[in-house]
């Protein structure tokens, strides 16, 4: 029967193939054809202009600006978003009190981790309208009105929040983050559950204190939990558009104030969209897939540790 | 974590790129089929062809006729009444009709494949921009429909019965290509209610307007309110300063985009005045961050006196106005030296209707927009949206407008031939939105009057 199993793996893989080809391959190639062109994206018709769009690209201080706000998120994000889902994940899983043996959570620990879940329920589109109710400039925002309250802001002129060149592009990150840690929180969990207790009793009866179970054992077994986690939170910081379009201000897809809180897709689309530059947003479709790619493949590499089996 | 965000992203991007797909691998076809409709059209658009004032335009009873409306603040019922005049001539035509806010989103995949629909009502904030569409040569030149005889009175052409600047404002390089079919006003807004109450005068010149703002804000009323994450607003209200001071020339000269319009003292002299609002802290607390929607309901409460904003601010603030408001329109107040007189204001057309140069039934969508200018198309329109449209005297007596419709329509007649209007927010994408972020950096004080000027002088070498 063995000379039959080629044909059989083939008619199985042979449509998902084609599928992934047609829908995924093929338009990131076509999106290459068209970085090469001065495309309007109004209009069948273009004409082709080498790498124009690419040497503007690097010439455009918007494009390297909002490059940067792109490597902040690249750097904060993953990290603030890891830490705090790791420490909830360690306090709700092994944090107890120490008359348990420490492997079990803080009282409550069940309830906890759906509170911490339910914003990843909350889609993008929620989260902004949300969002921009607690940011609101004037003293009707939740934030102002209790700073306003506390007689810690002078309503006369309050904080501008998202509007702010300086906090702007932070406010948008602590949304994210927000909204990010829970997942991360019972991903970790599930992780940290599938570790044997005995372990963990073991580490105590010979005196290991809650800081050391947590360096010398959790996070080494759940080390390729959280590379994953980190590839994930990286892709989301390369885009963040959904957010950034919606809650920031700005004349086409936010970005402002004067493009301090510019990142790469809101000057992608508003470049395809609005200037009728589709060529030229494609060069930066291309740069951000180039980006994503080496970064993750970089931090897959890089984080590689052997693997630890219990 | 922002895996949703990654795929709406991706996923929309992915569907244009997938639509050109399709779009590039029919490319010969479709222009062989574009060309073939091409010739034929400019044959029946020559409108000498029989000086049939019925049909100008060659319209076949049978063909369907697509139409895209923005569902904004005027609503799409309005050209549900079109679309039933049209039938009514033409009764074999089978009419599909959208009604939308996403008009990108919408349409750009459609233009891309070469199938667009046969008018389109282009606005909101997603509009498909028009320098855009021109410059991918994807709309029909309108002067055929200019020279059409006009429904109601055949003696006369469509340009006969325009208001004045509805051409202009259509017009990019020399053609006209959208028709603007609301006529807008432009300037402040205030509850004569309040200043009734308050026993306030209105201001006459900038400078009364600044005293009147320190009376205002001792009252414990915020002076100014505006629509500050749309920097838009508060250009209607600098601009605006800008061509009563500069004249009509300076205007034009604006709109080319003509780097020396910056150099006219007037620009400065204008921009001065206006940042004497921010000197004087007369801005409602916040409003440098809030959307239109925040800032306007905060101004129907009472929290600021004036706002400046076109003149479909009653129709989109209807459900939150007091009965009692008693809207106001107010022209920009002027400053000494002016070129324009004081009632001058910035009215014009606005809400941009195309018809594609590939639409299927490009004749239909002429007729269908030569329809929309009757008095009976006109009359619907101001009933249904609370607003005039740019056929003159294109309201008869029926028709009731509110306080401060009625207010603005005042206006214009004081002003006479004295209204201006600037096309470069339609026309100069680019440039409209560095205006707009210098502004922001404006009314937050970050920048002074001089580093405005010299940032939008800048400016006038962005280009789309």
């Amino acid at each position: 029967m063995r000379h039959r199993k080629y044909p059989f793996i083939f008619g199985f893989l042979v449509v998902p193939v084609v599928l992934y080809i047609a829908l995924v391959i093929w338009p990131y190639l076509q999106t290459f054809g068209y970085s090469l062109t001065d495309w309007s994206g109004a209009s069948p018709e273009m004409n082709f202009v080498g790498l124009d769009n690419y040497v503007k690209l690097f010439g455009d201080s918007v494009f390297l600006d909002a490059l940067q706000h792109n490597l902040l998120l690249l750097i904060v994000l993953p990290l603030v978003t890891i830490l705090l889902a790791l420490f909830f994940a360690f306090m709700l899983n092994v944090g107890g009190k120490g008359g348990t043996g420490g492997v079990q959570g803080v009282r409550g620990s069940a309830f906890y981790k759906v509170v911490f879940f339910f914003p990843q329920v909350l889609s993008v589109a929620i989260l902004s309208v949300l969002f921009q109710g607690v940011y609101r400039t004037d003293q009707g925002g939740l934030l102002n009105g209790v700073l306003v309250e506390l007689g810690i802001e002078d309503p006369n002129q309050p904080w501008q929040w998202l509007s702010d060149p300086n906090l702007g592009l932070w406010c948008v990150m602590g949304v994210l983050i927000w909204s990010g840690v829970g997942f991360y929180l019972v991903l970790f969990s599930a992780a940290m559950q599938s570790i044997p207790k005995d372990i963990y009793e073991a580490a105590l009866l010979d005196g290991a204190k809650r800081g050391t179970t947590f360096f010398r054992i959790t996070l080494p077994l759940l080390w390729e939990t959280i590379q994953t986690a980190w590839v994930y939170l990286a892709i989301a910081a390369m885009d963040a558009f959904a957010l950034v379009s919606t809650m920031t201000p700005g004349a086409y897809y936010g970005g402002g104030p004067d493009h301090h809180s510019e990142i790469m897709a809101t000057l992608l689309m508003r470049n395809f969209v609005t200037f009728g530059k589709a060529g030229y947003a494609c060069a930066m479709g291309v740069v951000i897939f180039f980006i994503t790619l080496v970064l993750s493949v970089v931090s897959l590499r890089v984080t590689r540790r052997e693997k630890i089996e219990f | 974590m922002g895996s949703a965000t990654e795929y709406n992203r991706r996923d929309l991007f992915k569907r244009a790129a997938a639509i050109t797909v399709l779009a590039a691998g029919g490319t010969s076809l479709l222009a062989a089929c574009a060309g073939g409709t091409g010739s034929s059209d400019s044959k029946s658009s020559a409108p000498a062809a029989g000086g049939d004032s019925k049909n100008p335009f060659g319209v076949k009873a049978g063909d369907p006729l697509d139409v895209v409306i923005f569902k904004g603040g005027y609503g799409d019922d309005y050209a549900k009444s079109f679309e039933d005049m049209y039938k009514k001539t033409y009764t074999g035509a089978a009419i599909s009709h959208l009604g939308t806010q996403e008009i990108s989103g919408k349409l750009q995949p459609r233009f891309n494949a070469g199938n667009p629909p046969d008018v389109i009502d282009d606005s909101g904030a997603q509009q498909m921009k028009i320098d855009v569409l021109v410059g991918a040569n994807q709309l029909t030149d309108l002067t055929v429909l200019l020279d059409a005889p006009y429904l109601d009175d055949p003696t006369k052409k469509i340009r006969d019965v325009l208001l004045p600047g509805t051409i202009e404002q259509g017009t990019v390089s020399g053609k006209m290509y959208s028709l603007n079919y609301v006529y807008t006003v432009f300037g402040l807004w205030y509850s004569a209610k309040l200043f009734k109450d308050k026993g306030w005068t209105v201001p006459k010149t900038w400078d009364e307007f600044i005293t009147l703002c320190g009376t205002i804000k001792a009252a414990g009323i915020a002076p100014f309110a505006h629509q500050g994450k749309y920097p838009y607003y508060a250009n209607v209200a600098i601009f605006d300063l800008i061509a009563k001071q500069g004249g009509l020339d300076l205007v034009k000269k604006i709109d080319a985009c003509d780097p020396t319009a910056f150099d006219d003292p007037a620009v400065l002299t204008s921009v001065t005045a206006f940042y004497k609002i921010m000197e004087g802290d007369f801005l409602l607390p916040g409003t440098n961050g809030m959307t239109h929607t925040e800032s306007q309901t905060a101004w129907c409460q009472g929290k600021a006196a004036f706002i400046p904003s076109g003149s479909w601010l009653e129709n989109e603030m209807l459900a939150a106005t007091p009965a009692d408001f008693d809207m106001a329109f107010l022209p920009m107040p002027s400053l000494p030296g002016d070129k324009l007189p004081a009632a001058a204001v910035r009215a014009g057309a606005g809400e941009p209707f195309i018809v594609p140069a590939k639409a299927k039934n490009k004749n239909g969508g002429l007729e269908f927009l030569r329809m929309m200018l009757t008095k009976e198309g006109s009359g619907k329109f101001a009933a249904a949206a609370n607003s005039l449209t740019v056929l003159k005297d294109g309201i008869g007596a029926d028709v009731v407008l509110k306080p401060g419709t009625k207010s603005s329509a005042t206006a214009v007649s004081a002003a006479g031939t004295n209204t201006f209007n600037y096309t470069y927010p339609d026309l100069q994408s680019a440039f409209n939105e560095e205006v707009q972020n210098a502004t922001n950096e404006l009314m937050n004080k970050r920048i002074d009057p001089k580093a405005w000027v010299a940032r939008v002088k800048a400016a006038t070498s962005k280009k789309v």
